[in-house]
């Protein structure tokens, strides 16, 4: 017989290391995240909701159309008559903070990747990993580490949403025509230059598919997120489905669906209009 | 001068390439490279020298390792031995800096497929160079729409790459690389991709822009007739290796062994020969001699004509065997007779352009000088004689050297 290999025997062993000694480096984390997640629930809660839709649909209708501005004032406009306001305004925060924090450490690490084949092979085979564990999995070393609250939520949400961002930044220097980089290498370019004059520029349409992605990812999070008592609409629809409160649940996860619509549009369309006048000028 | 020193530069890919080399050096064929170390050799020990000022072609089909061998010399691929001299100092010791530093102010490159940047506009993509090196913005666009003015884009600044056409987006990428004034330009291809009448007009627009900017050029091409038509030197490359190095005309006419043989042997030969090389030894008179002395000659000689010069070989024009037996009788002088419209032509003129002169005057075509002296004469057959491939070099040239003492 093949004697059972204690694999959870070791794990467990790794979280309670972890947990003992670098204590003090996950309070250090767990302070400043908590810092950007209420810094950005208190702007969000600051202006009167009605000054808030009127803003969201300024910035929807920068980024290009009047459909879109008019969608979000309405919607968000339901989610404030629906009595839902405070909790779409925390998890608003949450997912912007992962998103923030997955954009922050996703995009190098997918130019790392892009540059350095040796990394990429490391990193791809996390990142399956990391998108097919599941989550629930990760949350409870995440408490473990951070205790009950928002901060093992964002944790979660970056583990769960980052990938597309690596991915699709990686996808997107690697597709940038080789002769391209020929040229900016010939005129003299530094490596930086390389980079930012030209490789980013060209791939930026990819890295924002990949950030729209992890958006939308770390807002699917948002339920998940609210079972570690991570404040926000999610922990509306868990409530609404453990007390079988069919119509509140429903109520809750419109919201939700609002909300996954607004950001998935304007993630998409912020950055495109630049391109777009760029057109419209040389015309 | 040389301004590129290149000596025994070789590039391998594959495991092991510095092992390879050695082989290499030691007499290992590229096939038995290739068979027993999977090792490819791209270019194979080439060296040569290009000398300020000129044209000079790297000619070969693909796979010959012409343009691996022109981006070694801006380093875009390190060489694995050898070295690359750049006004004599050594481009492969040099480090990352120096070799910046030679990129932006020595050696410009313009790109087969133009490699124009899409998100900026034409200035911007002219402006590149100097933007890296933090030139002042005002400065670099005034740089940058000068070079736009050269290739003939002034009024095309806002526009964006993909608003242009091919031979356009080419004139972008030659601005771009002439808006940082380098001293060597390498065009890989550059004129492949586009149709064969834009590829005519901007081969002219380069002899014309190298005729005012003295740039050195290094032009890579797979088309001969281009190498022909631009080139002051070719060197022709075959697997990796420089077989043949000379004028345009030299590599017609000597080639080297029989791969370049029947490389040119297809070209068509009324488009790189000129006047001089078709043009033989006049036979002249002086205008106060009498029209007897002149048939005496042209009977002794066994021609029908006589080209009239005077003091200074200046051609005054042509009498006809007709004309003088006419005189002779009539008791006239040479003046009386001589056909002053006589067709003529430049040396440098190429032959194609000769046919239809030649065929609508029963005379023979004068060739003369700027000066209008009388160097040659080229009579029909010769030009026919030349299509067929007899022409001698050497033979051509004793023969200016003839018209030019007589």
């Amino acid at each position: 017989m093949l004697p059972k290999l204690p694999l959870s025997d070791w794990i467990q062993h790794i979280v309670d290391w972890m947990s003992a000694h670098l204590g003090g480096l996950f309070t250090g984390i767990s302070t400043v995240i908590e810092g950007i997640v209420d810094f950005f629930a208190n702007i969000f809660l600051l202006p009167h909701p009605f000054l808030f839709i009127v803003i969201l649909g300024a910035i929807a209708y920068y980024a290009g159309r009047l459909p879109l501005a008019l969608f979000s004032m309405f919607g968000f406009l339901l989610i404030y008559d629906l009595g839902y306001w405070t909790q779409t305004m925390n998890s608003l925060a949450l997912v912007i903070t992962s998103g923030i924090i997955s954009i922050v450490l996703g995009i190098p690490i997918g130019i790392w990747c892009a540059y350095r084949k040796s990394v990429s092979r490391i990193v791809v085979p996390l990142l399956d990993f990391m998108q097919t564990m599941p989550a629930f999995v990760y949350l409870l070393p995440a408490v473990t580490f951070f205790s009950l609250g928002v901060v093992p939520g964002v944790i979660s949400s970056v583990i769960f949403a980052i990938p597309p961002t690596i991915r699709l930044t990686r996808l997107g220097i690697m597709q940038v025509s080789g002769e391209l980089v020929e040229a900016a290498e010939a005129f003299g370019s530094t490596p930086a230059q390389k980079l930012f004059k030209v490789q980013l520029p060209l791939s930026l349409p990819t890295v924002m598919a990949g950030v729209n992605q992890t958006i939308m990812l770390s807002l699917s999070m948002v339920v998940i997120a609210s079972m570690i008592g991570a404040q926000g609409i999610g922990s509306e629809v868990y409530r609404a489905v453990t007390q079988l409160q069919i119509g509140k649940g429903f109520e809750a996860g419109i919201v939700v669906v609002i909300l996954a619509i607004v950001l998935d549009r304007l993630s998409q369309n912020l950055i495109k209009p630049k391109a777009g006048r760029n057109r419209r000028r040389a015309a | 001068m040389a301004i590129l020193e290149l000596k025994q530069v070789s590039k391998l890919f594959g495991p092991h390439a510095e092992q390879g080399l050695k082989l290499l050096k030691e007499g290992w064929t590229k096939e038995k490279l290739a068979k027993e170390k999977h090792i490819t050799v791209g270019v194979n020990q080439v060296s040569f020298d290009i000398q300020q000022g000129e044209i000079f072609v790297i000619m070969g089909l693909s796979g010959s390792g012409k343009s691996t061998l022109v981006r070694m010399l801006n380093r875009l691929i390190e060489p694995n031995g050898g070295q690359i001299l750049v006004h004599g100092k050594d481009l492969l010791k040099m480090n990352k800096e120096q070799l910046r530093h030679v990129r932006r102010k020595t050696i410009s490159m313009v790109f087969q497929k133009f490699a124009l940047f899409p998100h900026r506009t034409v200035i911007e993509n002219v402006e590149y160079g100097l933007e890296i090196q933090k030139v002042d913005k005002r400065e670099r666009s005034k740089k940058a729409a000068e070079a736009l003015e050269l290739v003939g884009l002034k009024g095309w600044e806002n526009k964006m790459p993909d608003e242009l056409s091919g031979g356009m987006q080419q004139r972008v990428g030659l601005a771009r690389a002439l808006a940082n004034d380098p001293e060597v330009l390498l065009m890989d291809e550059a004129f492949s991709a586009l149709d064969p009448l834009i590829r005519r007009d901007m081969q002219d627009e380069l002899l014309d822009l190298q005729e005012k900017m003295k740039k050195t050029i290094v032009f890579i091409t797979h088309d001969l007739d281009e190498a022909l038509r631009i080139g002051d030197r070719i060197a022709l490359m075959r697997d990796g290796a420089v077989v043949q190095i000379g004028t345009p005309e030299e590599i017609m006419i000597h080639p080297a062994n029989g791969y370049v043989e029947r490389f040119v042997e297809d070209v068509d030969l009324s488009k790189v020969l000129t006047a001089s090389h078709v043009m033989r030894r006049p036979e002249t008179i002086a205008l106060d001699r009498g029209p007897r002395v002149a048939l005496e000659l042209m009977r002794e000689i066994g021609i029908s004509n006589l080209f009239v010069i005077d003091r200074s070989k200046k051609l005054l024009g042509v009498i006809t065997a007709e004309d003088a037996s006419a005189a002779a009788k009539n008791q006239q002088t040479l003046n009386d007779i001589l056909i002053t419209d006589v067709p003529y032509v430049a040396p440098d003129r190429m032959i194609h352009e000769l046919f239809e002169m030649s065929s609508s005057s029963k005379l023979p075509l004068a060739v003369v000088d700027d000066q209008h002296r009388l160097l040659g004469v080229i009579v029909r057959g010769a030009l026919l004689g030349a299509l067929a491939g007899g022409i001698e070099l050497e033979g051509r040239e004793e023969h200016a050297a003839e018209a030019a003492t007589l």
